[in-house]
């Protein structure tokens, strides 16, 4: 017998002193004590804020010649210049921190773009059933069998060589794991007791659909939406760096500052090192949440 | 058996089982400990069926829990003694523990859908009993398994040896959990609300079965459950339970014809009657299991008791026995009348 | 059990037409003429007639689509603009290097994976859970090739433990290849040398490689086999007196190792994605490179057989992990 079990046979022998609230201000209780949920939302919130107001606290512009370099001497970090500077003399700490707008809006469009697709080709599939659902699942299938970075590439070599192209490509890949996520919670839910309460008093489908089973299936998406930003931020570095992307060398872009610092390795390795760290950073940040997200609002994960 | 046993005060043999005192906390992060178990001494005697009801909450799984020596190791804190057989369980190791269990004590489960491993044989979650105990061969045990489920009446035994739980009804799965539990003839099987999650033609089966078995081979039964229809039919000795402690012992029949303690009777009249007239409303009990005060501050049921008094809620009462026959003990300073006539007590 | 393999073999026939159908759409949607995308600057008029001709672009779209079909079927993509020799000739030469490095990545991602994750959740709160958590949430985020770089540079270029490219190192005196497979060739061939320095070259690109998926089947073994330990049938094993190692593997592995084996589909996915972009770190020569080299070159043709392929190859091998889900849990197989 495990301590779990025993506690929930022992919680109904004394009154509980916490007063029940809903999934979602239990989960708002518990998180803010959650010191890994607190690091994860302060990383985040660091990178958000550095992508903001990037322009404003980096040192130098991002074409600017900061200092001088030969190509066997690429200075390292420095008090002068923090983390050194590049192959073409600019200053690596402002690069990296203007590189943040573009990682955070490739990440937070495609996300929002994949979102809308998958929701509304889950709801299509929650809500109507039968021969619409077994449709849309098909796609999703059919999509879902290609692998994701496969997919992204074949998805952004075909739109051409731009941001939009890669904010794209990351959307439509994400869009079937959105569609059967919110598809399969409704699902749930519309067995749910509540639903045949409604139903049998008479409310009407889309009602029930829209401000029943949408609101219940949302706490998933939730988690699964921060998970997706950590790994659109990653897959559009992957996709910068084979050659994909926006290439408009004066933005600064983590991705394509990884694939130049390939060259200059052995003698630079300061140039990989430091967006390579900015990626983890930001992408771990948005992963800590979401995982400490997952478990707070997931009934099952309560040890 | 059981009547031999009730001429006897059972204090004075060496019962099979002996808990005393026994206390379970349970220490959680951030919140109250949890009396559990608080001071619950009762003994069973070998070929006695021994009845524990209470409430969700009232302790009693926690107990047989940990006479089986079941209890996590963190967050829980075990105190008194249980001696089987002379022997103090709680002195025993891990190992030791593991040879007595399934052995010389068994236990039967509530949900024998979920206590079944479903990527495993029927055949080989019997057989596996037998193998380690009495350390049989793979085929000598599958054979006797055959056997086993043939006697717990499961049909065409020879064929359910190779199929899986989900393969079988709610009643078959829970007749192989009690093969395998007599599988090497424990002497005091532990059922733990054992019909209450199958069906209610099911449950009287199962029953019987029960009965039928623990009898053939003299088992003692602790039989646990929250209906005291299960205890009616069944048990020699009934101890109620409420809020971690026991708060009436006696046996099966002036433990029926004449509750002494309120929450006993409240619980007889909270059974609807066959032969009540119509219209006549439901009794149950006032308040619901968490209306209680803990023992240290008064006695636990004062909150919902028709006969509390100011006492009640002073001192919590002691587990005193009663002079009459029987054996009975009562934990009340002021239980139901007692009435000279043999007849079921009406509130 | 045949009805079962039957069934999920019919499914797959749409699942294939579908991938094919998408493919097609995306060929066509790719920038400039067909004919340009496939020959690139080379075309001249004979030869873009000739690929005109052969695509049947004069004819209606679902002709094209079947004789896509009918080519794809048998193997023929294209020529590679990059190479000028046919994509298949290509791919065949260089898959036996990428499936050695995916390979050697699955047996760590697996064979660390599975006990890390279980002893993470037996010691569950102590530090060796505390750190198989963090390990693998910081293993599915580093991105692949920044992790490439880090082992390159730290073991390679720093240490020099290992070699920093490449399949093998060329001065290795009389190496032949048979099989295209350079450790087995080695082996094969008795020159043990060679096959240490293949091994050598594949360390590192393997660990890379294996770090994404190791840190997801550390996570799930470990979250499987937690939820397993607190299911009631291992209490009832308990009950039973059953010895800990007994329990261990018949009650609570045996369950615990099953969500396992659906993922194992979805791990190769992330092994052959993961390839293209560790290949290219590691100047690596499987498909992985040359695939990531035709995106540079814009080489259309090989990047449609490349996907094609790669696809085929996970639909089927999701087939095969799914068949092999109803074989050992006894809940889906029997009807």
């Amino acid at each position: 017998m495990s301590l779990s079990q025993a506690e929930a046979v022992a919680d109904t022998t004394v009154a509980t002193e916490e007063v029940g609230g809903s999934l979602v201000a239990e989960a708002w209780r518990l998180l803010r004590r959650d010191k890994v949920a607190i690091t994860g939302a302060v990383m985040v919130a660091v990178f958000v804020l550095v992508a903001i107001i990037g322009p404003w606290i980096a040192p130098y512009a991002a074409t600017d010649r900061a200092g001088a370099v030969t190509p066997t001497t690429i200075p390292g970090p420095s008090s002068q210049f923090w983390f050194g500077l590049d192959d073409l003399g600019r200053d690596e700490l402002s690069r990296v921190i203007l590189g943040a707008r573009q990682s955070l809006l490739v990440g937070v469009v495609s996300l929002t773009l994949g979102m809308i697709g998958g929701l509304a080709l889950g709801i299509l599939a929650g809500a109507f059933g039968g021969w619409v659902d077994g449709l849309v699942m098909r796609v999703c299938d059919i999509m879902l069998a290609v692998p994701g970075l496969l997919f992204a590439i074949g998805i952004a070599a075909m739109l051409g060589q731009s941001l939009q192209s890669v904010m794209i490509a990351i959307a439509v890949v994400n869009v079937p794991i959105f569609a059967r996520l919110l598809r399969g919670q409704m699902l749930r839910q519309r067995e749910a007791d509540y639903v045949s309460a409604a139903t049998s008093v008479g409310v009407r489908r889309r009602i029930i659909v829209f401000r029943h089973i949408v609101p219940n299936s949302v706490s998933p998406v939730i988690v699964q939406g921060t998970l997706t930003l950590a790994t659109a931020i990653i897959d559009a570095a992957g996709l910068a760096f084979l050659g994909l992307g926006g290439s408009d060398p004066s933005v600064p872009e983590w991705g394509r500052m990884l694939v130049d610092s390939q060259d200059y390795l052995s003698g630079a390795f300061h140039l990989a090192i430091f967006p390579g760290l900015a990626i983890v950073f930001a992408a771990f940040g948005f992963t800590l949440l979401g995982e400490r997200l997952r478990e707070a609002l997931d009934p099952k994960y309560r040890r | 058996m059981s009547a031999v046993a009730n001429l006897l005060p059972s204090r004075g043999r060496a019962a099979l089982l002996e808990v005393t005192d026994l206390e379970v906390v349970f220490r959680r992060r951030g919140r109250r400990d949890v009396r559990a178990v608080d001071g619950v001494s009762f003994s069973v005697d070998a070929g006695e069926t021994v009845g524990i009801v209470g409430e969700s909450g009232s302790g009693k799984s926690i107990t047989s829990l940990a006479v089986m020596g079941l209890l996590p190791d963190r967050g829980c804190d075990v105190s008194g003694s249980i001696r089987f057989d002379g022997t103090d369980l709680r002195t025993l190791s891990n190992d030791q523990m593991r040879d007595i269990r399934g052995r010389d004590i068994a236990m039967v489960f509530q949900d024998p859908m979920s206590s079944l491993n479903p990527v495993v044989t029927i055949g080989k979650q019997v057989a596996e009993v037998l193998e380690r105990h009495r350390g049989m061969s793979k085929d000598r045990a599958r054979t006797e398994a055959a056997g086993l489920l043939d006697q717990v009446g499961i049909p065409d035994p020879d064929r359910r040896l190779s199929e899986y739980p989900h393969q079988l009804s709610g009643g078959m799965r829970q007749r192989a959990l009690i093969a395998m539990a007599l599988a090497c003839r424990p002497r005091l099987l532990i059922a733990d609300e054992p019909t209450t999650a199958l069906d209610v033609t099911i449950q009287a089966q199962i029953l019987e079965l029960l009965k039928q078995l623990v009898a053939e081979a003299g088992t003692a039964l602790i039989m646990i459950t929250h209906d005291l229809g299960v205890v009616a039919g069944l048990c020699d000795r009934v101890h109620v339970m409420y809020s971690g402690r026991i708060v009436e012992a006696a046996d099966r029949h002036p433990l029926f014809a004449e509750p002494r303690h309120p929450y006993t009777g409240g619980l007889l009249a909270s059974i609807p009657r066959l032969d009540s007239a119509r219209g006549t409303p439901l009794t149950p009990i006032p308040g619901s299991p968490t209306d209680t005060l803990p023992w240290a501050r008064g006695c636990a049921f004062a909150p919902r008791c028709p006969n509390v008094q100011d006492d009640c809620l002073r001192s919590a009462p002691e587990l005193r026995p009663l002079p009459v026959q029987g054996g009975r003990e009562l934990r009340c300073y002021h239980p139901l009348p007692s009435l000279l006539l043999a007849e079921p007590v009406a509130p | 059990m045949a009805r079962f393999v039957v069934r999920r073999l019919i499914l797959l026939v749409p699942i294939l037409l579908g991938l094919s159908i998408l493919l097609f759409a995306w060929v066509r949607a790719l920038p400039g003429s067909l004919a340009n995308t496939l020959l690139g600057e080379r075309g001249t008029p004979d030869t873009i007639a000739a690929v005109e001709r052969l695509y049947g672009l004069d004819q209606p779209i679902a002709v094209q689509y079947w004789k896509y079909l009918v080519r794809s079927a048998s193997g023929d993509f294209g020529v590679s603009a990059q190479t000028r020799r046919p994509v298949t000739e290509e791919m065949v030469r260089l898959f036996p290097a990428t499936i050695e490095l995916t390979v050697i990545a699955f047996v760590l991602a697996v064979g660390i994976g599975i006990p890390l994750g279980y002893f993470a959740a037996r010691r569950f709160g102590s530090w060796m859970d505390s750190t198989a958590i963090v390990g693998s949430l910081i293993g599915v985020t580093i991105p692949v090739f920044f992790l490439g770089f880090l082992l390159k540079y730290v073991f390679a270029i720093k240490l020099g433990w290992f070699p920093t490219t490449g399949r093998a190192d060329q001065r290795i005196l009389g190496v032949e290849h048979p099989t295209g497979f350079y450790v087995l060739d080695g082996l094969v061939t008795g020159n043990l040398a060679a096959s240490w320095d293949a091994i050598k070259h594949l360390i590192l690109p393997a660990v890379a490689l294996a770090t994404i998926p190791l840190a997801i089947v550390t996570r799930i073994t470990r979250a499987s086999v937690l939820d397993v330990i607190h299911e009631d049938y291992v209490r009832t094993a308990e009950a039973k007196g059953l010895l800990s190692r007994t329990i261990n593997r018949r009650h609570v592995l045996r369950n615990a190792l099953l969500p396992l084996v659906t993922i194992i589909g979805l791990q190769l996915g992330l092994l052959l994605s993961g390839a293209i972009l560790t290949e290219t770190v590691f100047a690596f020569n499987g498909v992985g490179r040359f695939v990531a080299d035709a995106l540079r070159f814009r080489d259309y043709s090989v990047i449609q057989g490349f996907i094609l392929v790669f696809a085929v190859i996970y639909v089927v091998v999701n087939l095969v992990v799914d068949i092999a889900y109803g074989l050992v849990d006894p809940r889906v197989r029997v009807r």
